[in-house]
């Protein structure tokens, strides 16, 4: 029974409190963040973007960094949040979107006065994939042509020698 | 009467240059061989389009410039400082290619910054650049720290008196064996083992922070190289604030730490001579520099109540001072939070760091603490001059490997740099103002880029004119080869023009 009046709860205050936030307010950027860091110092914030490098797992949190086209900021989350992250950014593939509703920290007491946001809610956007990449035509004939300017150098090179 | 160069110097000048370039050329093997190991085809092309292009100049300088004759002093010194210019066009094509530099002068900017261990980045879109152009990034600042000229000359020369012009050329004037051909491979040992212990350490740091293990210690040797080298450039946008782990924090500071050393203390200590660390008028000099530099900056944090407490105050402040006055350029705070969250003179206190750098004969940047350390025992001296009695003989000395008695020359050549240092930081920040820029932050950046730092509060980006790019070029090359084969390299050209 407890439980249970525990869960009510838990959904009454997101129906109340994040949900309706992460509906009507768009998400802030990092550079807003960055920038006006004493005022949404200790607030909670919307904040989106790309899941980029790295989930570092620290026992029952995780460490994400995610991306939202002009800063990487950090983001502490509980370690099931982070395990629904599919996939991160790298040269190989493209991480999940994400949107994040947390408390937004300037100088974090917990975390070495880090800047970063800690999450209380993580939503999906879209699902990363891998990235194919062909190789480039133009690329590999201009390093052909190349080639065979090195070569004719070359024996040009021994012919004057001799 | 100005002499004209002669056709001999030119040939001369091309057949060293194009070693040199080779020794860049055999260094792109290594991008390629990780482009193909992590199946980065593209990436590896570009390597591959690179190396070729370095390896037909390369040719065609030796080809066209045979010759058998030694460098004299002119030549070493305008070999040295072309070298740079030259490594820089060139190390800039696969950086270009990938497509993450805007333009092919962002991609230069992006070389020399690398090569001269600066660290400032015009990258776009860097947390999705691939491990072989990440690898390059940091192999260059490796290539730069150690001195270009000392890996050409350590790889492809055999003993020739020459090494030792372009060795001095390079910024260095200390040589650590008789022979500067030994002293260069005592460089590249004791930078390999160091790259070796440093990858190891914070690969294993990485793989218990999370990291998975093959980026754990790819991270690990960029950053290794990057710290020790002095450079700055990390794989991820975020510096060192990616990893959010104190211990990688404390890693890196001991890497910085022995990055800004002097080389032939790292010999000293090698042999076992411990005494030499507290002894050594650097090292005094170095230790004496950061207490005040930090008291400087702590007092200014505590003025803006910046942190929360004393511990995240120490942590921030002492982190991005030791990175500044190793001028090495990690941060662990965001570029624009020197000017939110830092007060001015907190920003005096990093900008002092910043200029006054490591130590001679170390990858650091700056004016060097031996200079500084010079040029505070002959102020002690001339002080002494005027205290004590007129018949009074006396000579000041100092410790530096040996016991040294001050003079003349060597006090005039500590404040001649010194002096040429502080005129570029003060130049670069009157171009930054000319584009708008105010006097702190236009002094933080020039500094930044002249003492070959890295740190940013917000102006260097892609976006800033291509004048203020070629203006930090400059400085950073200016500032990495420490003037006197830069004013070679002019008056050279000036000779060309004017000479008969």
């Amino acid at each position: 029974m407890k439980n249970k009046n525990r869960l009510i709860l838990a959904a009454a205050f997101f129906i109340f409190t994040l949900l309706p936030q992460a509906c009507f307010s768009g998400s802030i950027s990092s550079s807003e963040l960055i920038k006006n860091a004493k005022e949404h110092d200790g607030k909670l914030v919307i904040f989106s973007g790309e899941a980029i490098g790295d989930v570092m797992m620290r026992g029952e949190f995780a460490w994400v960094n995610i991306n939202d086209g002009e800063n990487s900021l950090g983001v502490w989350m509980s370690s099931s949040m982070a395990k629904e992250i599919k996939f991160t950014g790298s040269y190989k593939t493209s991480g999940d979107k994400l949107r994040i509703t947390g408390i937004f920290n300037r100088a974090c007491p917990m975390h070495g006065g880090d800047l970063d946001i800690h999450a209380q809610a993580l939503h999906s956007l879209a699902e990363g994939g891998q990235i194919v990449r062909k190789l480039q035509q133009s690329k590999k004939n201009l390093s052909l042509i190349l080639l065979g300017a090195l070569l004719l150098i070359w024996i040009l090179t021994l012919f004057r020698r001799k | 009467m100005i002499l004209k160069p002669r056709l001999e110097d030119l040939k001369i000048i091309g057949f060293y240059l194009g070693k040199i370039i080779l020794g860049l050329a055999f260094s792109m093997v290594i991008p390629i061989l990780t482009g193909l190991f992590c199946r980065e085809f593209n990436p590896a092309l570009d390597f591959i389009i690179g190396i070729e292009i370095s390896i037909l100049l390369g040719l065609i300088l030796i080809a066209l410039c045979r010759t058998d004759k030694d460098l004299n002093w002119m030549q070493g010194m305008i070999v040295v400082s072309l070298s740079w210019v030259v490594l820089m066009f060139l190390g800039a094509v696969p950086l270009y290619l990938s497509g993450h530099w805007k333009s092919f002068l962002d991609a230069c900017f992006e070389a020399m910054s690398g090569f001269a261990t600066t660290g400032l980045s015009l990258a776009q879109d860097l947390d999705h650049i691939s491990y072989t152009h990440n690898l390059w990034r940091h192999f260059i600042m490796f290539l730069g720290g150690q001195g270009i000229v000392v890996i050409a000359l350590s790889l492809f020369v055999r003993g020739f008196s020459g090494a030792f012009k372009m060795y001095v050329g390079e910024g260095r004037d200390e040589k650590i064996m008789p022979n500067v051909i030994h002293t260069s491979r005592f460089i590249w040992t004791v930078s390999i083992v160091y790259l070796v212990l440093g990858t190891l350490a914070l690969g294993i740091a990485g793989i218990f922070n999370g990291m998975k293990p093959f980026n754990s210690f790819f991270h690990g040797a960029c950053i290794f190289m990057a710290a020790f080298d002095t450079g700055g450039f990390s794989p991820q946008s975020q510096s060192i604030l990616y990893y959010h782990s104190f211990i990688y924090e404390l890693i890196t500071i001991a890497i910085m730490v022995l990055g800004a050393l002097n080389f032939k203390l790292h010999y000293h200590l090698w042999m076992g001579s411990r005494k030499e660390i507290f002894k050594n008028i650097e090292t005094r000099s170095f230790f004496i520099a950061i207490i005040i530099t930090f008291s400087i900056i702590a007092i200014g944090l505590k003025q803006l109540s910046s942190y929360p407490s004393a511990f995240i105050l120490f942590r921030k402040g002492f982190y991005q001072l030791i990175s500044a006055q190793t001028t090495t350029g990690f941060s662990t705070i965001y570029s624009p939070q020197f000017l939110f969250d830092w007060n001015p003179l907190a920003l005096v206190g990093l900008i002092l760091a910043m200029a006054l750098g490591g130590c001679v004969c170390s990858t650091t940047g700056g004016i060097k603490m031996l200079r500084i350390g010079i040029i505070f025992k002959a102020i002690k001296e001339d002080v002494k001059k005027i205290i004590m009695p007129e018949k009074a003989v006396f000579s000041e000395k100092f410790y530096h490997m040996k016991e040294v008695f001050l003079n003349d020359k060597l006090v005039r050549g500590a404040l001649i740099i010194s002096l040429f240092y502080i005129i570029l930081y003060f130049l670069g920040a009157l171009i930054g103002m000319f584009f708008g820029n105010p006097f702190l932050e236009s002094l933080f950046e020039s500094t930044s880029a002249a003492a070959n730092i890295g740190f940013s509060c917000g102006i260097t980006s892609a976006t800033m004119p291509a004048a203020l790019k070629i203006t930090y070029i400059i400085q950073m090359w200016a500032g990495r080869l420490e003037f006197m084969s830069v004013f070679t390299i002019l008056g050279f050209l000036y000779a060309s023009i004017k000479g008969k």
